[in-house]
Parts: structure tokens; sequence; C-alpha cells
């Protein structure tokens, strides 16, 4: 497979509601053994994956907010946030898990992964890919 | 043009795989190339044999069986999302010491690799579900 593809993973629920968000995760991880140029895009609901401090223990359901820590070391680096859907929540971007990879073009600088986006320029960015995963 | 297919919902409660299903053939009767039918999330269950519909109800699982035997469909259940839900099939059942097995044999049970792989190769990932 000599292709590189962008590839968005969309991320539109809530952590705990639905499997729609671990099981988006577990796609991102085996995905990243491919080697295509990948990005996740969180809107709606979604931002509230990236959350810290979640505790999910009353609901008897795992607490898979640290896998979001590790996509640095998967190379998956650019997580796009909506700048709308995170003020619609009352969130801000203090409120999210820092997140961060280390840039190997800028002698592994550690980097923010998060990056906060309008509406606009998510669309934008949703245009100029060859494949969108939704979840 | 080259298809991947993606099934994030079950049968009969969500119309996802009716029209997944409806796409699939529309692009293979038009001389379109449907390289992998790939079943995520709930539409892990569109692959259990012991499906009972009532008989006046479409087939959902049989359908596609018959779509995949007419057309050498590639039609995979994701491993992860299967073992969850209690999908199972022979290997399956041998390695988690399971007592029965439930896949329509005109499905195999693999990785979510198979899905990237697909993805990478098609023209089009069509994803089907909310």
């Amino acid at each position: 497979m000599s292709k590189i593809k962008k590839f968005m993973y969309v991320n539109r629920r809530a952590p705990y509601g639905t499997v729609y968000a671990l099981e988006s995760l577990e796609v991102v991880l085996i995905g990243a053994a491919f080697d295509q140029d990948v990005s996740l895009a969180f809107i709606g609901d979604g931002v509230y994956q990236l959350k810290s401090d979640q505790d999910s223990s009353d609901s008897d359901q795992k607490n898979f907010s640290p896998i979001y820590q590790a996509l640095g070391d998967y190379d998956v680096s650019k997580l796009y946030v909506e700048k709308e859907s995170l003020e619609e929540r009352g969130l801000t971007l203090e409120e999210l898990m820092p997140l961060t990879y280390e840039d190997e073009d800028d002698d592994w600088a550690e980097k923010d992964s998060i990056r906060v986006v309008s509406r606009d320029e998510m669309a934008e960015l949703m245009d100029q890919q060859d494949v969108l995963f939704n979840f | 043009m080259k298809f991947a297919i993606q099934i994030n919902e079950g049968p009969y409660q969500h119309q996802a795989t009716d029209t997944a299903y409806h796409f699939t053939k529309s692009a293979l009767e038009k001389g379109h190339e449907v390289s992998r039918v790939f079943f995520y999330h709930d539409g892990v269950y569109n692959s259990s044999r012991i499906t009972t519909p009532p008989q006046d109800d479409r087939h959902i699982v049989n359908r596609w069986a018959e779509l995949a035997e007419a057309h050498s469909l590639d039609m995979v259940v994701c491993v992860a999302a299967a073992q969850r839900r209690g999908v199972v099939d022979d290997g399956e059942a041998e390695r988690n010491g399971k007592d029965a097995t439930n896949i329509h044999p005109a499905f195999r049970i693999s990785g979510l690799g198979q899905l990237i792989e697909a993805a990478v190769e098609a023209d089009r990932l069509m994803v089907f579900g909310d």
C-alpha cells in the first residue's frame, strides 16, 4: 500500500452514553499502524470525549480517557476541536485534557495536539480529506 | 468505481443496513466494484445465522449472504466488536472457550485492519449508520 491518504475520524458523541467513542478509538489505534495522514475531529457532544477529570466509576464503565493521552505516541497528533461546539456546551480549552506529541521535525519538541478550529475551518478540513470515518 | 462499505448499526433496529444493502446491490448491478463490506459496532449482528424474522419480513442476514454469494463479496465482521456482543465463529469459540457459534458462513471475523486497508484501497468509503 503505497498511497498515503488523509484519514479523518469524526467524533460526534459523548463518551459513555454509547460505545461509539470507545470503538472509534480502537479504529484509530489500529489505523495508526497503516502510516496514513491521520487526524481526529471533535464536534457536537464529541467534545466531551476530551474533557479532563473524567470519572466513570459510578457507571461501571471503564474510564478510557487516558487512551487519548497515548495518541501522541502513535503519531496521532492532529486533534481538531470545534470552537462553536465547545462554546455551545459552556466548555473552554482549559477544561480539556492537555494532550501533547513530540514533533520529530522540530527536535522532538513537545507540542499541543489539540487545535481549536472554527466551524468554517472544520468544514474546510473535512473537504480536504480522502476518507472520513464517522463515529 | 471501487467502494468499501462500513455498516455501524444492527438489523431491524435501524435502517442503516437496509440502505447499505440497497446501495451495495445497486452499485454492483451498475458495474461498480465493492471490495469489502465491514460490519462494526452493532453492525456485527447482521451476521447472525440464527436470526429469525417473521415470515412476512425481509431476512436481512440471508439477503446479505445471497448478495455475497452472487458477487463474491468479502463480508468482514470486526473481531473486537463481535467478541463484546457474542457473535462467534468456530475459531473464536475455540479460542475463548464458548459452547456455540452463530455466525453465518457468508461472513468472516477479522480485525479492524481490514477496515483501514479497505478504506486505503477503495476510491470511496461509504459509512452507514447514525
